[in-house]
């Protein structure tokens, strides 16, 4: 089933959360194909299992059964060390708490996935300045996440995430926790990012957001129930 | 290289923005390595202290002072007055076996003179044996009595430190001649300072010391105040003063079961209680330097491990960007490692000034202390250990975590 662009395939995958006593099943087999270029917003009502799926695609998290290529590469059987390098360089995560690292400048947060990846010096300076450009806060690099705005503080969250010009990024509930302007700042920015050739996949409860994206899918109790599928691209059918 | 400036950078980075954590757990270690070494080198400088203040009466003497009988023996009645002459000691000296090196002392109150200065000293008559015995080292330039002092009868005098300084001030006694007793005598060296905490005829740093032979001739004393001998083993040293004791009993007749007749001042016996005090004082000192130990341990070790619990999300944040697991155990053994020697050495400079600015006058009780570096570092390195083992486990186990488990820790 997987095409030669498909950039995420996922096979049955199903994830149980064991808490001792109960056994929670949060996803119950999804079947999901992202292709390159594609711009994908995952719905559907809280608990239904979307930010559990989002962060085994991120591979943050493990399925506990099921079949996950990334980019053709099998994810399971991964060494530690493998999945950190898929972690650093395939995806590009943004997260609804924006997850900066509180004690450092704004530059240093952007910097921080260059250093985990080896980039040598000048180049991280160039990518940092650039990436800083790209998100309208060239002026503020040496400001603290603390001393910046919420929709500042993702937007430098964005710059972090695309530090390593990942083939995917992966924004969950990215404006959750914006007001509307800074979340339509936001919108705009992925829509730029889309139109330049970016895979996007979001997470959100914001219908303007979702209609953003040329394909929807919903989530209920741990099953897709809706694939819009994308125009001009293979979509899977359901099953 | 990349890699290591990169890592190096993100410890730089992590050490300063945790700015307290850093402090309290330096502040950790510091206090941990000031407590053990501080009281280790006053410990030290204690024992040392008493040593040196016993080893100025001697090297592990045996003073004996001849007395009166208390048993009759072979029809001689009791209270009989011993009276021991230079051949009795030559006697001892070639028949007992037991015996390492043995001196007599005679001693009297004489008259100095010097220039226009007139005194009352004590002046002891004593054998070469004497100065290694009594530990009477020469200050440089100086030498103490020799076997041909003794044997020509020269008038010269070893004097003790304090009275060469009250005699001759600041120039050199040695050389110099001075009036004992009404003939003149030639200084031929002065007693290197010592601590003496005891004594049986005055202070040696306000004595004379002249050959046997000499006194005997100036003032026609025939018999010994008193002989001090030395054991060939210190273990023996009871055996040694028996058989002295019966050599001196068959001479001048006497019972050699009287312990009377000679009466001994065994020195060994005080050397051999400082030592089972020393051992004793030492376990008190291993006990409490254990104890200060476990508690700096228990401190740094719980900053640690509060630390690697707050940092778990940021552990989380750094592993969803990327960082390997490795990569974060590396970096904070590398901070512990910084921080240890930091603290450390922190620790060790206070010690040092401390130690430093240690009032002189307290030396006769306390000694001087001296920071001994192998404790040092060793309780530096023990802390760091601990704080490391402390902080490791943690850490592994948050490194070890999904990055989306640890990121909602809080």
């Amino acid at each position: 089933m997987t095409t030669n662009d498909s950039i995420i395939a996922m096979e049955q995958i199903r994830k149980v959360y064991d808490t001792g006593k109960v056994q929670v099943e949060a996803l119950r087999g999804i079947d999901l194909e992202i292709s390159k270029g594609e711009f994908v917003a995952i719905v559907g009502p809280s608990g239904s299992g979307k930010s559990t799926l989002m962060n085994l695609i991120g591979c943050l998290d493990t399925p506990t059964s099921g079949v996950y290529r990334l980019t053709g590469q099998l994810v399971a059987g991964m060494k530690k060390d493998e999945l950190a390098t898929v972690r650093n360089r395939r995806v590009g995560f943004i997260f609804q708490n924006f997850n900066l690292l509180p004690q450092i400048s704004a530059y240093e947060n952007v910097e921080m996935p260059l250093l985990f990846g080896g980039v040598p010096r000048r180049e991280r300076r160039r990518r940092v300045e650039a990436l800083m450009e790209r998100v309208g806060l060239a002026d503020r690099m040496e400001h603290k996440p603390t001393e910046l705005s919420g929709g500042q503080m993702q937007r430098v969250a964005v710059a972090r995430a695309l530090a390593m010009d990942p083939d995917i990024l992966l924004a969950d509930e990215p404006t959750g926790n914006l007001d509307t302007s800074s979340g339509g700042d936001i919108m705009e920015l992925f829509q730029d990012l889309w139109e330049q050739g970016g895979t996007m996949l979001v997470i959100t409860h914001d219908p303007a957001l979702a209609r953003r994206a040329r394909r929807q899918v919903e989530i209920q109790d741990g099953l897709i129930t809706r694939d819009t599928g994308s125009p001009g691209a293979d979509s899977t059918p359901l099953r | 290289m990349t890699s290591i400036f990169n890592s190096l950078r993100q410890l730089w980075r992590d050490l300063r923005t945790q700015k307290l954590r850093t402090f309290l757990t330096t502040l950790g270690i510091v206090w941990g390595t000031v407590a053990v070494t501080l009281l280790l080198s006053f410990g030290q400088a204690m024992h040392r202290q008493m040593l040196k203040n016993v080893l100025g009466l001697g090297n592990a003497i045996v003073i004996t002072f001849p007395r009166s009988t208390s048993k009759p023996f072979e029809g001689l009645g009791k209270g009989r007055p011993m009276r021991v002459t230079e051949e009795d000691i030559e006697l001892v000296r070639k028949r007992a076996t037991l015996v390492d090196a043995i001196s007599s002392e005679y001693a009297d109150n004489l008259q100095l003179k010097l220039g226009t200065k007139t005194m009352a000293v004590d002046v002891s008559g004593v054998s070469p044996e004497f100065g290694e015995m009594r530990n009477m080292i020469p200050q440089m330039g100086g030498r103490f009595l020799n076997p041909l002092d003794e044997s020509q009868k020269r008038r010269v005098a070893f004097l003790g430190n304090e009275l060469a300084e009250d005699l001759f001030g600041a120039s050199n006694p040695v050389g110099q001649i001075f009036r004992l007793h009404g003939s003149p005598f030639t200084v031929i060296g002065v007693l290197e300072p010592k601590t003496q905490d005891s004594s049986y005829s005055g202070r040696d740093k306000d004595k004379v010391n002249i050959p046997g032979s000499t006194f005997r001739a100036l003032t026609g004393q025939k018999y010994v105040n008193l002989f001090i001998f030395t054991s060939t083993d210190v273990q023996k040293t009871k055996q040694a003063a028996d058989e002295v004791r019966s050599i001196l009993a068959g001479k001048l007749r006497f019972d050699p079961t009287d312990k009377e007749a000679m009466m001994t001042w065994d020195t060994t016996e005080m050397f051999q209680f400082m030592d089972s005090f020393m051992t004793a004082f030492k376990a008190f000192l291993a006990i409490v330097g254990s104890l200060t130990l476990v508690v700096g341990g228990i401190g740094v070790s719980n900053i640690m491990s509060v630390v690697v619990e707050e940092r778990t999300p940021e552990i989380g944040v750094k592993m969803a960007l990327g960082a390997r697991p490795r990569g974060i155990l590396s970096q904070f053994l590398a901070e512990t490692l910084i921080l240890t020697a930091v603290g450390g050495g922190i620790g060790l400079l206070i010690t040092f000034g401390i130690c430093e600015a240690w009032p002189a006058g307290m030396e006769e009780f306390i000694g001087i202390p001296e920071v001994d570096l192998h404790v040092a570092l060793l309780t530096s390195a023990l802390l760091g250990l601990i704080g490391f083992v402390a902080g490791f486990f943690p850490a592994r186990s948050a490194a070890n975590l999904d990055p989306v488990v640890a990121m909602k820790m809080t």
